[in-house]
């Protein structure tokens, strides 16, 4: 247990935000898969892009356009290294994930969904991995169908083996859930698809920040990145599309810079990536996002994961010892992200609790309705590690825990 | 406990939270509303029966944090009995007391121990879900002056 945050603690220091009092207490910042905290190198990225550099991109011929372009362009190179991706050309910048799965369903599936088409998405999908099927399913005729999982949390493989058929046309699944943390077999999963000839997303929202995503490896057609979830600025991600797929691809959104020509007869478009990047983008937040991956890769993953396990372990046998206090799922694999429930306590009130004691959790559905329905809850408390946290962390939360016991009895 | 904690989670809210009133279904309402938080997935649903512009019965149903149980209790208490008049009046003085707009105005012990959730401004949605509900049901369309 000593070893446990001290490994790679002295990071903190790199991080701002996190060295404040809350409520007259230190903050114990346990919310980082609704939002990662931002390390210096990526604030002074922005800042300094903002302070020097800043011009549109894509369009002077001035220096400063062109050294603006170079800068947001090496962040496509970045990412597209992050992901293990081909080329970067299977780089569209997006908002985010939401962007990124909204792009797939409105353009991908418009074009190739029709009546009697099926579309499995997993029951622990992010509202962002459902409700754009939805649409497009209701204006093509296709059905969208859930995925079951398990009591312990997990997809029920057997299950989805059994659904698999060949009306079945995407196949959709969050790499880790943001909800549970569990971690899916994505590979297996995209495999099984792909035999039957589906396409598959996988939503790597929450699988970025601890070092899963390898899109070779993954093997699925479309992988989503959120750049906040992976200590970026806010507003940027990325979809990583196979590129012979993007290619074959409409624009979603259209304008400036994703066309070829444009006359009033009629407009011809870009290549992949441009063709699906209109107007003008949120240029800094891109080139903070390139100063993340450049922060994680100089951390490393594999201490990052290691230092995340060791506190997850730690606090879920912390938890576990609580009288009330229940775990939730029991997936074979996990992230650093614990979802519990207390007994006659709603998560409202445990975030509340806990607020006053400086710790910052989520209480809610975390946007998985249908997972909560399937776990029979309204709703959960959420504590999320990143790569920042320490014993601190865990010991304020379980302190935490137990005046909610206090306030509660 | 921090005074700002102590002051949201009174005895009486625990108290109402653990133990609600009126709770259940009300036999043959009148009318009828669900509130619903889609932020947070509380949800409330009022039954009453109104006869001759006043409240005889109310009674509610649902789930979510204490704060919104306990402000449900304490609001059917604090309206059965009166005239739907005097509720709306109430339900408005209630939402300008929980919001900060009114500092002023004082209620019953039990509804006074509410105004702690001012200080905690991500919660007064849940003290006021009930009172939504409450002026939807007396207000709707197919509302109570039918009955």
């Amino acid at each position: 247990m000593a070893t446990v945050g001290t490994q790679i603690g002295n990071l903190r220091a790199e991080f701002p935000a996190l060295h404040q009092t809350v409520n007259g207490r230190p903050l114990a910042y346990l919310d980082t898969a609704a939002s990662a905290q931002r390390p210096l190198q990526v604030i002074e990225a922005v800042s300094e892009y903002e302070k020097t550099t800043h011009a549109n991109v894509h369009r002077g011929v001035h220096s400063l356009s062109q050294r603006a372009t170079d800068l947001f362009e090496e962040a496509r190179a970045l990412i597209a290294a992050f992901l293990n991706a081909e080329s970067e050309r299977e780089i569209v910048f997006t908002k985010g994930c939401t962007e990124a799965i909204n792009l797939v369903a409105h353009s991908w599936g418009r074009q190739n969904l029709q009546e009697g088409d099926r579309i499995l998405l997993s029951t622990m999908e992010h509202h962002a991995n459902i409700v754009p099927w939805q649409i497009v399913a209701a204006e093509t005729g296709a059905t969208v169908e859930p995925i079951p999982i398990t009591d312990d949390g997990d997809i029920d493989l057997l299950a989805y083996q059994d659904m698999l058929d060949r009306r079945v046309k995407f196949v959709g699944c969050v790499h880790v859930s943001n909800a549970i943390g569990t971690i899916n077999p994505v590979e297996k999963i995209v495999a099984m698809a792909k035999e039957i000839g589906a396409t598959t997303l996988v939503d790597g929202a929450q699988g970025c920040p601890h070092g899963l995503a390898d899109v070779r490896e993954i093997g699925a057609d479309f992988y989503t990145v959120s750049g906040h979830k992976m200590y970026a600025p806010t507003g940027v991600g990325c979809l990583y599309g196979r590129y012979e797929i993007l290619k074959s691809m409409s624009p979603y959104q259209t304008g400036g810079n994703m066309i070829r020509t444009v006359s009033f007869s009629g407009s011809t478009f870009a290549d992949p990536p441009d063709r699906f990047e209109p107007g003008t983008p949120n240029i800094s937040g891109f080139i903070g996002l390139g100063a993340a991956v450049r922060f994680l890769n100089q951390v490393g993953f594999e201490s990052i994961v290691r230092h995340e396990r060791g506190l997850t372990n730690l606090v879920i046998s912390m938890l576990a010892d609580i009288e009330g206090v229940s775990i939730i799922g029991k997936p074979a694999h996990r992230s650093s992200t614990i979802s519990f429930t207390m007994n006659g306590v709603h998560p409202h009130d445990i975030g509340t609790v806990l607020d006053s004691e400086g710790v910052a959790i989520r209480a809610g559905h975390h946007c998985c309705m249908p997972l909560m329905e399937r776990l029979g809850l309204p709703a959960t408390a959420r504590a999320s590690f990143g790569l920042y946290s320490n014993l601190e962390d865990v010991e304020a939360l379980i302190r935490g825990v137990k005046k909610v016991r206090e306030v509660f009895a | 406990m921090n005074d700002l904690l102590r002051e949201l989670y009174q005895e009486i809210i625990l108290d109402h939270n653990k133990s609600p009133r009126n709770r259940g279904t009300v036999e043959h309402p009148t009318c009828e509303a669900h509130g619903h938080n889609p932020l947070c997935g509380d949800q409330v649903h009022l039954g009453l029966r109104v006869s001759d512009g006043k409240i005889e019965d109310i009674k509610f149903e649902g789930q979510g944090c204490a704060i919104s149980v306990a402000s449900a209790s304490l609001m059917t208490e604090a309206v059965v009995g009166k005239s739907v008049e005097e509720a709306l009046v109430l339900s408005d003085e209630f939402q300008s007391m929980v919001t900060g707009k009114d500092l002023d105005k004082h209620f019953s012990d039990e509804l006074e121990a509410l105004a702690g959730v001012r200080e905690f401004p991500a919660r007064v949605k849940c003290a006021t879900l009930a009172w939504h509900a409450l002026e939807e049901a007396l207000q709707g369309k197919d509302g109570c002056q039918n009955a």
